[in-house]
This record gives structure tokens, sequence and C-alpha cells, in this order.
């Protein structure tokens, strides 16, 4: 096998072995439970109103925006806060150390990014098939399509995330170069409620971004047929979602590979070192 | 020296309009450990991270196992182990898991002659972790934690290893056994060591070989007891005659005593000869290079001014 294959297949392990270690971690899992069981109780606690108009289950149409914004989060924020503390702690500089370290470290970033969006969606996704009423009436196909948008979603957005966490250069950062355009892009995607409650113009920023477009798949799958009229366009389009899901993943695998890799060459002991000095001077 | 596996012609290294390396040279051969030594500023994290491929240079020809570290290919690095200071990286995982997992990289460059990786069990004998295997990183104790991270620079058996201040902030205990630990790694493999310290004591204790450092350049390069002769070079030489105290400071004391010898014979008592330390050499070196330098810094200006 050549060097550079036999260290991606090592940075394959290396993103196994994290996510092991991150379900046993109290802090990590503490956050996935809180989370997962805050958004439970209020899907339960709402699984008998409709929303005014439509007949549908408050819940049920509540849950595919959840959903979208949970990728959103997990993909875009995680990858982008693990990557600035992980410089400033010197693990990325002990993956450049070793040959094909840094193709070996990104390879481990992805697997265990993706695997870390799973746990939060389980939690999510099967309680509610025990309590909701016509969940994905699509059957198969339906979860088939949830399944789709998860690895596809996840996989397009995560280079977002390694870009930006390869340009924020401090933990602080990451909350207003992530969090807080997350949080926006979500609140605007419909996420909270129906995107044809906005203005025009802000539907239209909204379908620029994948959230929205994650959303609209998993409610073209959680719903029934009918609903699409309370989508932007009035109507269903797959291959819409689809388009702008994979647009942003292309773009992002042309971006990230050069921003990550300029990021990169920067690191030495050195760097590592001031960067652990001025942590301690900012907590201390 | 036959074989170098480090050799540093001419480097030259400048931030905006200041210069930190101003012409440094120096070879290292296979099997040497090499201590470079100078006061803080004087440019040895920059030399040794330019040296382990971290750091782009201004000038100057650099060749490490006979490569360019600017230009080497990945697969060079399988013979470079470089000591990181861990921190706080890989908290969660176990002793075992990380020396494992870093160990990986190196399967594919594995020779009949140098094997990689390095078994987990005998490395963590060689740095007296065993016992520790699986226990969580975050919970290792500072010294423990050095340990590891020289551990983790010998897990792919390197020919070449580069340790930048490995015992800053040490305590004495700490520090001693660390020495062993280096000790142990030069018999091993032949491997050859470039560490930067601002302790001479450490260096005088490690090194084959010292180059001290000073404002960008090496100013001196040898053996501890090389230079300490080189520098001021003399000795002491104290005697009693006839019940009064003597001291002469002589650069051959040798010769110096057998005259003493010649002339007075039994009427010498408590003769004592005490070569100057390479704690004084040092400083000597270091305030006749500057010294020296700021003589021609002010130089310059009067030339500028008679222009």
């Amino acid at each position: 096998m050549n060097p550079r294959a036999h260290a991606i297949k090592v940075g394959v392990k290396r993103g196994w072995t994290e996510f092991k270690l991150s379900l046993r971690a109290p802090d990590d899992l503490s956050f996935y439970l809180l989370w997962a069981g805050g958004l439970l109780v209020f899907l339960f606690l709402n699984r008998h109103s409709t929303v005014e108009g439509t007949g549908l289950s408050a819940s049920v149409v509540a849950l595919p925006g959840v959903l979208a914004a949970m990728i959103a989060f997990g993909a875009v924020v995680g990858p982008s806060y693990q990557l600035v503390l992980e410089r400033e702690d010197g693990t990325l500089l002990r993956a450049k150390a070793a040959p094909f370290g840094l193709d070996s470290y990104v390879t481990g970033q992805v697997v265990y990014q993706f695997l870390g969006v799973l746990p939060m969606l389980v939690l999510l996704l099967v309680p509610p098939v025990f309590f909701l009423d016509g969940l994905v009436p699509r059957g198969a196909v339906g979860w088939l399509a949830v399944l789709g948008v998860v690895v596809l979603g996840t996989l397009a957005i995560l280079p977002v995330g390694f870009i930006i966490g390869s340009l924020a250069r401090k933990p602080s950062h990451v909350t207003t170069v992530a969090i807080l355009p997350v949080m926006g892009i979500a609140a605007i995607s419909g996420v909270f409620f129906p995107i044809t409650a906005m203005w025009a113009w802000v539907q239209v920023v909204a379908q620029v971004f994948p959230v929205y477009w994650f959303g609209h798949a998993l409610r073209w799958a959680f719903l029934p047929d009918g609903a699409g009229a309370f989508e932007a366009g009035g109507q269903w389009n797959l291959p819409g979602a689809f388009a702008v899901i994979v647009l942003w993943g292309l773009v992002g695998l042309v971006l990230s590979p050069r921003i990550l890799g300029r990021m990169a060459r920067r690191e030495s002991g050195s760097a590592v070192e001031a960067r652990k000095a001025e942590r301690m001077q900012r907590v201390g | 020296m036959s074989d170098p596996v480090i050799e540093v012609d001419d480097l030259r290294m400048r931030y905006g309009a200041k210069d930190v390396l101003t012409g440094v040279d120096f070879h290292v051969g296979r099997g040497e450990v090499v201590a470079l030594l100078g006061p803080n500023g004087a440019g040895k994290t920059t030399t040794i991270e330019i040296l382990e491929g971290f750091r782009s240079r201004s000038d100057g020809r650099v060749r490490v196992l006979g490569e360019d570290p600017a230009t080497a290919p990945q697969s060079w690095r399988a013979g470079i182990g470089i000591v990181l200071q861990s921190w706080r990286d890989h908290g969660r995982w176990s002793v075992r898991a990380l020396l494992e997992h870093l160990g990986e990289f190196y399967a594919p460059y594995s020779t009949p002659e140098r094997r990689r990786p390095r078994d987990t069990d005998e490395l963590l004998a060689t740095v007296g972790l065993d016992g520790l295997a699986d226990r969580r990183i975050a919970k290792l104790s500072g010294g423990e934690r050095r340990r590891l991270d020289v551990a983790i620079g010998i897990v792919g058996r390197p020919e070449v290893l580069f340790l930048d201040e490995p015992t800053a902030g040490f305590d004495p205990e700490a520090r001693r056994d660390f020495h062993d630990i280096v000790h142990g790694l030069v018999d091993l493999d032949d491997t050859s060591i470039l560490l930067t310290t601002h302790d001479l004591a450490e260096a005088e204790k490690l090194a084959d070989r010292i180059l001290i450092l000073s404002r960008g350049r090496i100013v001196a390069d040898g053996s501890p007891a090389q230079l300490a002769r080189e520098a001021a070079g003399s000795s002491e030489v104290r005697w009693t005659r006839g019940g009064e105290s003597f001291v002469h400071a002589d650069h051959d004391a040798t010769a110096f005593v057998r005259g003493l010898f010649a002339q007075y014979g039994e009427e010498i008592t408590d003769l004592e000869v005490t070569r100057s330390s390479l704690e004084e050499t040092y400083m000597a070196l270091v305030h006749r290079h500057e010294a020296a330098e700021d003589a021609v810094g002010d130089l310059e200006p009067t030339e500028g001014a008679a222009r």
C-alpha cells in the first residue's frame, strides 16, 4: 500500500477512536443528552397540537427543521471549534511531524465529525417514531431520503467548518464566525417557522444556503405531499435541494485544502508555545 | 566528520528588518549529540524549526538526511523525530492508544535494519512509563507527560532527533531523569540528536559537542573540554610555600607546575590546579562576541556621518 493511502487508513481509525472516546466522555454525553432531551420533551408536549390552517401536527412539522439545524450546527461549529482547539494544544503540530500526518489528521476529523452528528440524530429520530403519528408517510423511500440528507448534507458543509476553523485564531472567535452565522442562517431558513412567513427577499437569501434545503428535503420525507404548498416555491423541489447541497460541497472541497494547507504550514513549536502563553494570559 | 546527517551552511533568517540568523554554519555527524547553546533570543528555536521543516529560511543551504527540509517529501519525515512539548493534546487518549496510533505512520518505512515503529511496550520501558500504558494522558503528571513526549519523538526509530528546550520548566529530578533517557537513546540505533538549551550544565552533561549561538551566529564549536581550553583558556594554580599562599593564572598549567617543582621541590605544599569552568568559558565567549559586535555597531554611524 502506498504510504499516503496508509496514512489515510490510519486517519479513518483515528476518527473512529475519537468517536468512541467522545461517547465515553461525560461532557460530550451530557451535551447530547441535554439537547436531545430538551427537544424531545418539546416534541412530546406538542404532539397533539396542530399547525393552524394545515391540520399537520406541530411536532411533525418542527422535527425536520430541528434536524436540519442540528446537521448544520454539528458539521460547521463542531469541526471549526475542534480545529482551533487542536491547533492551540499542539495536536495538529504532532500530526504535521509524522509522514503524511496532515492527510491523516484531516481524514480523522472528517470521520469523527461525521460520526459525531449521528448520536444526536438517533436520539432525535428514534423516540418520535413511537409517539408521533404519521411520521414519514412515504415509508422506506422517505427514510432513504432522511439518510441521504444526513450523509450528503454533513459531508457537503464539513469543509465550511474546516475553513472557518483555519481562519479563526482562538476559540472565542468561533462564536463570532461560526455559531452566530449558523444560528442566523437557521433562523431565516424555515427551521423555526415556515419560510413563507418571511419577506420575499429573505426567502431568496435563505435559498442560497444549504440549511433551508436540508429542511426542505427532510420535510418532503416527513410530511404529506400537500405540505409542499408551504415551501418557498409553493411546491417540493428535490432537484433544487440536491443541486444547492452538492454545489456547496464542491466549492468547499476546492477551497478547504488550500486554506487548511496554508494554515498548517504556519504551525511550529514556537507558534503553539506563543498561543499557549496567550491563552494562559487570557484564562489567568 | 564522515557522513553528516545535518549540514547547515550560511543559514540566514530575517523577519522584516530584523536579522535573526546571520550566517550559521555547522554539521552534525551520525550518532553525534550536539547542543545548540545560547542566551534567549539568540536564534536557537528559529534554527531548529528550520531544520525540522516547520519554518522557511531566508537564505543559505540546509540539508537534513540529505534533503532540504523546506522541500523534502513526506517520506523524509519518517527519518526525523521531533520532541514536542505536549500541553493538553490527546487528553482523552490512553498512553498506549496514542503511541500505537502515531507509530502506525512509520510502518511503511520499516526496513530490516530499522524496524518501524518501535514496539510500544519496549518504548514505554525505555522512557520509564511502564505500568502507565492504560492511563489517560490527561491524568499523567507533568514529568510523565514529558516522558511521553520523548516516546512519541522516537516511536518511528528516527535517524535524527530534534529537542527544543526539552527541560524548560522541569524540576531538578525530572531534569535528571530526562538526561538519563537521552543517554539511553544515544546508545540505541545510532540516533543523532540536536538539542537546544540555554542551560550550560545541561549541554555539558548531554552533548558530545556544543555550539554556542550568539546574536544569530555560531561563536564557538567544540567538545565541552575543547571549549574550556579555547576560551580565556587559563587555569588557576594555587600553592603554599613557607607559610605563604600564592595564586597564578596560566594557559599551560602543567608546564608551570613542572617549573615550580624544579625550582622549589619539597617546599611546595597545598597545590591546587583549577581549570576555568565551562560556565566562565561560555560567558567569556558570549561577552567577547557581543562586545566585538557592539564595537562594530558603534563605528557604523560615525562612518556614515563622515561621508
